[in-house]
């Protein structure tokens, strides 16, 4: 039997992780395992004889490649002698620009680079990412994929995606046959909601080379390097044939860049008892040396693992930060979910988020968890408002944007519309209008049960055997009379000519400028530096669709005018002892007419004189002008009384009972939280003053108790509901005697 | 001016040339100058090894698909024999992709070492 406080506290979904008590044999250790090399350097005649102290004949196939290829030996000697804290402040000081510590990183064996960059704390990562990062504008990526390869649906999430802001598109299927129709479905929607926005298919390396190859992706990421020699082969590759396979999509004008990991080689079985940190440490120098430009990395599948492990989270944000410092692209994890709990997983991006990088998310799921195929991510369609909100919080441009919801429909329609007329032109399949229209407006595959599983199949099989490359895809376009679709992807295709998007971290804009390392290089150098949005980009991030004005809310109230208050004569004072004084608050039936709690005021004042009436007294309602301090209007009331009893409401809901003889805040009873307050809490309220008008002391009334965040959802309405009291207060006015016309 | 491989101009790929069928495949893919003078501009950015990339990929850019396809898969771990990777090799420097030939035949000396040849 477990304590109370203990069983409450395991019904978290935070318990729901595995946590690992750190165990290096297993290379389950974030940083600093004791198997890990001292950082060491010997070269002789130009040639690297000892590297992280392992000489020569004991390299494995990653030593010798980075030996041979990753180390600018010419700045070594230098960089090695370096003392790593003070590597650690150069990283950290904006004082010391990006391109020194570019310059010194280059020279540094991987045992070096993460003995130094393990030195830094969560806040120096974040300094160090903002300045090092390559790309001075933020940017991030999408997944779009679905459990049936529905190409309407994938086209329609594509074109969402791209609609709210996303400039990478990474898909892949549960059918590894249905690829080329899935490139070619979120090429097309990707293309509808944004011109240059990328599109990769993940599967594998070859099939993924052929589809760039005929054009019918625009980059390729899912080339993966492994930190030990032993998980390098069971990939199936060595450092030599991915040094290929980068070249070969070069060739080709195709962007690319590689995956890692840290805890891939433990989740193999194969970490050779290293930390986590060191053995990423190997697969970024390997990535640099190979002549990638970029890398996608933070875990990625295995970001749970490091999870699992103390500081791990933190080896994840530094493992990216050392993909900036050996001055390639980063494409920063935030990928696959590595946690049940929404407190971890935010914990996790945050300070990447706020940092700003080349792609905050390398797979921000835009679709349903349930139809993202790499499994759920980081971040999901449940979480765009989230993170909308998020980016508009801090000011921080995470490469998102708020989309109207009619702009996204119309986006979703013509996408459907688009894929459907090239696939028909191109003999590939017919859609029913049924698939068509629930298409549009699912939120995820569940929603189009019309979608026929065999269609997709059946489709990629011609794409295959009739050799049909993104050129047949653009004529079908323009041929179906989607001419500006049609140039976007001819756009797409001609920008291999140039080759200014094989640069580090390039990404298009919507002119279908190249952003990158070179056109837009990162000049953090401290505060009033570096990346700024624009106005207009600064509106997109502040400018979400739930924003509301005191205009929006006048007009919402306008909506709830009634005509069952009338005004009367200047309120007099009662002599009755049974007379009970509701005051009311300067807006009520002029401008506001409906309280938080979503009662119409004349609602809440007919239970107020309903519950006066139970006990026996007459309640008259008087509008005050002077002031809308709640407590003032119930004392000015009760003064006004007979009994000496009144009840202050204010038009959005609060409402107390006051006493001629009282200061103005020391009420007999108070509703401070009006968004809960009903019908039976006003008719509560009315009981409560009728008795107190009669002598008798009853049980305080009390606010109905929420765990909700009342104040956060109410709040603006509050302030634009106090406005509009206040722009409703006349000093000089007189109080007024108001009639309830009866139902 | 930007050319493809096959000597056309980019400016000259409109959608009016696709929709006459006058467009090529090689009319969209890069010429290997273009990414000879990318890769210096890689070297004036601090990355020399994505230089040497694009320099590879300049003598790749003459080769067709399908070969490029079949040396990427000769290449993966115990695919070939030493004397397959030789001949891959003496057959890339023969077409004056001598960079690409290095590559192949560092290849076969860590793959002797490493016990990775077919």
């Amino acid at each position: 039997m477990t304590l109370g406080r203990f069983r409450f506290m395991d019904q978290q979904r935070v318990n729901l992780d595995g946590f690992a008590k750190p165990d290096s044999g297993l290379g389950m250790i974030a940083f600093n395992s004791p198997s890990d090399p001292e950082p060491s350097l010997i070269v002789a005649d130009g040639r690297v004889t000892e590297m992280d102290s392992k000489p020569e004949v004991e390299f494995d196939i990653i030593d010798h490649f980075i030996a041979r290829h990753g180390l600018d030996l010419e700045v070594a000697a230098e960089a090695m002698a370096l003392d790593p804290l003070h590597f650690a402040h150069m990283l950290v000081d904006p004082r010391t620009p990006r391109p020194e510590i570019i310059r010194l990183a280059a020279g540094m064996t991987p045992a070096k680079l993460a003995t130094c960059l393990a030195l830094l704390r969560p806040a120096e990562l974040v300094l160090a990412m903002t300045k090092c990062r390559a790309r001075r504008t933020p940017s991030n990526q999408a997944h779009v994929t679905n459990r049936s390869d529905d190409p309407l649906l994938l086209a329609a999430d594509a074109a969402t995606a791209a609609a709210f802001g996303f400039r990478e598109i990474e898909t892949t299927v549960p059918v590894l046959e249905d690829a080329p129709s899935n490139a070619i479905a979120v090429s097309i929607g990707a293309a509808v909601g944004s011109p240059g926005v990328l599109v990769q298919c993940s599967v594998e390396e070859s099939v993924e080379l052929e589809m760039g190859m005929r054009g019918l992706v625009s980059y390729a990421e899912t080339v993966s390097l492994y930190g030990t020699e032993q998980i390098f082969i069971d990939g199936d590759d060595t450092p030599w044939s991915k040094t290929f396979l980068t070249s070969a999509y070069a060739s080709r004008g195709i962007k690319m860049r590689v995956t890692s990991g840290g805890g891939a080689e433990a989740l193999m079985g194969a970490a050779e008892g290293c930390s986590m940190f060191y053995l990423e440490s190997r697969c970024v120098a390997l990535a640099r040396a190979i002549g990638a430009q970029g890398v996608q990395n933070g875990g990625i599948d295995s970001a749970s693992v490091a999870g699992s492990v103390p500081g791990g989270v933190k080896s994840l944000m530094a493992e990216n930060l050392m993909v900036m410092v050996r001055n390639l692209e980063a494409c920063t994890g935030n990928d696959a979910l590595m946690s049940e709990s929404d407190v971890r997983r935010t914990s996790r991006t945050h300070p990447i988020f706020i940092a700003g990088s080349d792609f905050i998310c390398s797979g921000f799921g835009s679709i349903q968890r349930y139809d993202n195929m790499f499994g759920p991510s980081q971040w999901n369609s449940e979480d765009i408002d989230d993170y909308l909100a998020m980016q508009r919080d801090w000011g921080v441009d995470g490469g998102l944007r708020t989309a109207r919801e009619a702009d996204i429909e119309d986006l979703r329609r013509t996408a459907v519309e688009v894929v459907s007329d090239v696939y028909r032109s191109l003999g590939l399949a017919n859609f029913s209008a049924k698939w068509q229209e629930q298409a549009v407006d699912a939120a995820g595959s569940k929603d189009v049960p019309a979608a026929d599983l065999m269609t997709p199949l059946q489709a990629s099989r011609l794409i295959r055997d009739t050799n049909i490359t993104m050129l047949d895809v653009v004529r079908a376009l323009d041929e179906s009379g989607h001419e500006i679709i049609a140039q976007r992807l001819l756009d797409l295709l001609k920008a291999r000519l140039n080759g200014d998007y094989l640069h580090t971290a390039a990404i298009f804009d919507e002119n279908m400028s190249v952003l990158s390392l070179v056109t837009d290089p990162n000049d953090y150098a401290g505060p009033g530096t570096g990346y700024v949005p624009t106005p207009e980009r600064q509106s997109q991030i502040d400018a979400i669709r739930q924003e509301r004005s005191v205009a929006d809310l006048q007009s919402d109230q306008e909506q709830a005018r009634s005509n069952r208050l009338t005004e009367g004569l200047a309120a007099e004072r009662g002599i009755g002892p049974r007379d009970v004084v509701i005051g009311v608050s300067p807006a009520t039936a002029r401008e506001i007419w409906r309280t938080l709690g979503g009662l119409m005021v004349t609602e809440a004042l007919d239970e107020l004189l309903a519950g006066l009436e139970e006990e026996g007294c007459q309640g008259r309602i008087v509008r005050f002008h002077d002031t809308v301090d709640l407590g003032l209007i119930g004392l000015k009331a009760a003064r006004l009384a007979g009994s000496g009893i009144g009840i202050g409401l204010q038009a959005k809901g609060t409402a107390l009972i006051h006493r001629h003889d009282l200061p103005p805040l020391g009420n007999l009873e108070l509703y401070s939280v009006a968004p809960s307050l009903g019908r039976a809490e006003y008719r509560a309220l009315g009981l409560n003053a009728g008795r107190h008008a009669k002598g008798a002391s009853p049980e305080p009334a009390r606010n109905p108790y929420s765990d909700e965040a009342i104040e956060a959802r109410y709040h603006t309405s509050v302030v634009s509901l106090m406005a509009v009291e206040r722009q409703c207060c006349d000093l000089n006015a007189p109080p007024i005697t108001l009639h309830l016309v009866p139902l | 001016m930007t050319l493809g491989i096959s000597g056309r101009a980019a400016a000259e790929i409109t959608l009016e040339a696709v929709r006459s069928g006058d467009v090529r495949p090689e009319d969209i893919r890069i010429h290997p100058d273009t990414l000879v003078m990318q890769a210096e501009v890689a070297r004036a950015h601090a990355n020399p090894q994505l230089a040497a990339n694009l320099l590879r990929a300049a003598e790749l850019a003459r080769l067709d698909d399908f070969r490029v396809l079949e040396i990427y898969e000769a290449l993966r771990p115990n695919r070939s024999t030493a004397a397959q990777l030789h001949v891959i090799a003496d057959t890339l420097s023969f077409a004056g992709a001598v960079l690409t030939a290095e590559l192949v035949r560092e290849a076969l000396e860590i793959y002797e070492k490493r016990g990775l040849l077919a």
